[in-house]
């Protein structure tokens, strides 16, 4: 049987997908579909997916998150993914970068959220080196205090994916489709969305973004250009992704949900 | 010094063997699985869960995903999730079989998970399948050597 070769170098290989203007679910099933599938590494950059989605962790629930009637009332599609983590609203001003990983491309790295997280910030910190005040802080990328990336992760027995949506420019009316959620760091001292993030534009141009985040994969990893159709495997013909966009009743039943727990909080006995 | 006293009579009465590093504990009676769940076996039927080890590293637990009573599992398989620190983590069945029961605690209550990840924070439990699974699993000595040089490594 032949073995397929893992490394070159002593680095891992890894295949680079470039993608551009994808839809965000349609990125997401490929993801989970190479996680789930693929016995190779991957970094998947998206330069901009359509128009604006919001796109909530597997366990978020809309009537907590969204102001679901907005999002109605102007037609937001809403996602749910397969990866942990907080709610972001992409659009065509959003980069997006994944690493999917065998468990063994690094050894010596403990496949549980925290190690995965600090190597990610490794290659955005020689992505920022020189330009900007870039930091890990309580799970999110930084530049300063302000947040410019969403992360999340899914970790199987033998693999991982760690993806990110980078804020590169963002609409500030989007912003009002999220509420501001229960858990929140504790650095975000309960600022409001446009107190909080920042747009990555203010501090690097989004051709050099792209660049230097290869470069900086190119120094952990050996890269090979892959296309779309690499991606398919036999194993992945079958497989069925986890991640949906909510259907509007969903969204309907939200908002019942949702005014349910105020007439509830306010019809509620006050403390003395 | 006095909260290290209570949680050597607490590991005392609850059969817990304490390590002398670090707090993560690993139970006498239970077999353990490389990715970190414990199996308890009583008769035909086994309880599942997720081992101190693991919710120490996964941090705070904040859902679970659930299989379906009736739903099959298979040794080595995920059959659920937990979600932590922006992460969803595979929970793989240590054993073949039906599911019978699910915690249904951990709906609203993910962080059992983390408190007590032997007792309340079970996760399924299974009508066995082929009981001669069992012979892969890791005793509790093997299971907490395993855990010491996994960090070891890293």
């Amino acid at each position: 049987m032949a073995v397929s070769q893992t490394r070159s170098m002593g680095l891992p290989l890894i295949n680079l997908l470039r993608l551009r203007g994808v839809p965000i679910l349609q990125q997401l099933h490929l993801e989970e579909r190479l996680l789930r599938t693929s016995y190779d590494n991957w970094c998947i950059i998206n330069d901009g997916t359509t128009k604006p989605t919001i796109v909530m962790g597997v366990s978020g629930k809309a009537e907590e998150l969204l102001e679901i009637e907005s999002v109605i009332r102007d037609e937001i599609p809403v996602i749910r993914r397969f990866t942990g983590g907080g709610t972001v609203i992409v659009d065509q001003g959003t980069i997006f970068v994944t690493f999917i990983c065998n468990k063994d491309a690094f050894p010596d790295l403990q496949s549980y959220p925290q190690p995965i997280m600090s190597w990610s910030s490794l290659i955005y910190k020689k992505v920022f080196q020189g330009i900007g005040d870039f930091s890990l802080r309580e799970n999110d990328y930084v530049l300063g205090n302000h947040k410019f990336g969403g992360n999340a992760q899914s970790i199987t027995k033998n693999r991982w994916v760690h993806h990110t949506s980078f804020l590169w420019d963002y609409q500030t009316s989007n912003m009002g489709y999220l509420k501001l959620p229960k858990r929140a760091p504790e650095y975000r001292q309960a600022r409001g969305h446009l107190d909080f993030i920042c747009r990555m534009k203010d501090h690097i141009p989004r051709s050099n973004f792209i660049d230097r985040t290869i470069d900086a994969v190119g120094s952990h990893f050996v890269l090979t250009s892959a296309d779309l159709e690499a991606s398919q495997s036999p194993l992945s013909l079958n497989f069925e992704p986890s991640s949906r966009l909510l259907k509007r009743e969903e969204l309907e039943e939200a908002i019942f949900k949702s005014r349910a727990r105020r007439a509830c909080a306010a019809s509620a006995p006050q403390a003395s | 010094m006095a909260s290290r006293l209570w949680a050597v009579r607490a590991a005392s009465y609850l059969r817990i063997s304490l390590r002398n590093r670090g707090f993560a504990t690993v139970i006498k009676d239970l077999k353990y699985a490389d990715s970190h769940e414990w199996v308890k076996v009583d008769g035909n039927s086994a309880t599942i869960g997720i081992t101190d080890h693991a919710q120490d590293h996964l941090g705070d637990v904040v859902y679970v995903e659930l299989p379906g009573e009736g739903a099959e599992v298979k040794q080595g398989a995920s059959f659920g999730a937990v979600e932590s620190v922006k992460a969803t983590s595979d929970i793989n069945s240590p054993i073949s079989g039906k599911v019978v029961e699910v915690n249904a605690k951990l709906n609203d209550s993910p962080g059992l998970v983390n408190s007590s990840p032997y007792e309340s924070g079970w996760i399924i439990k299974v009508e066995i399948n082929n009981a001669d699974e069992l012979k892969s699993l890791m005793e509790p000595d093997q299971y907490s050597k395993f855990c010491e040089e996994e960090d070891a490594k890293h």
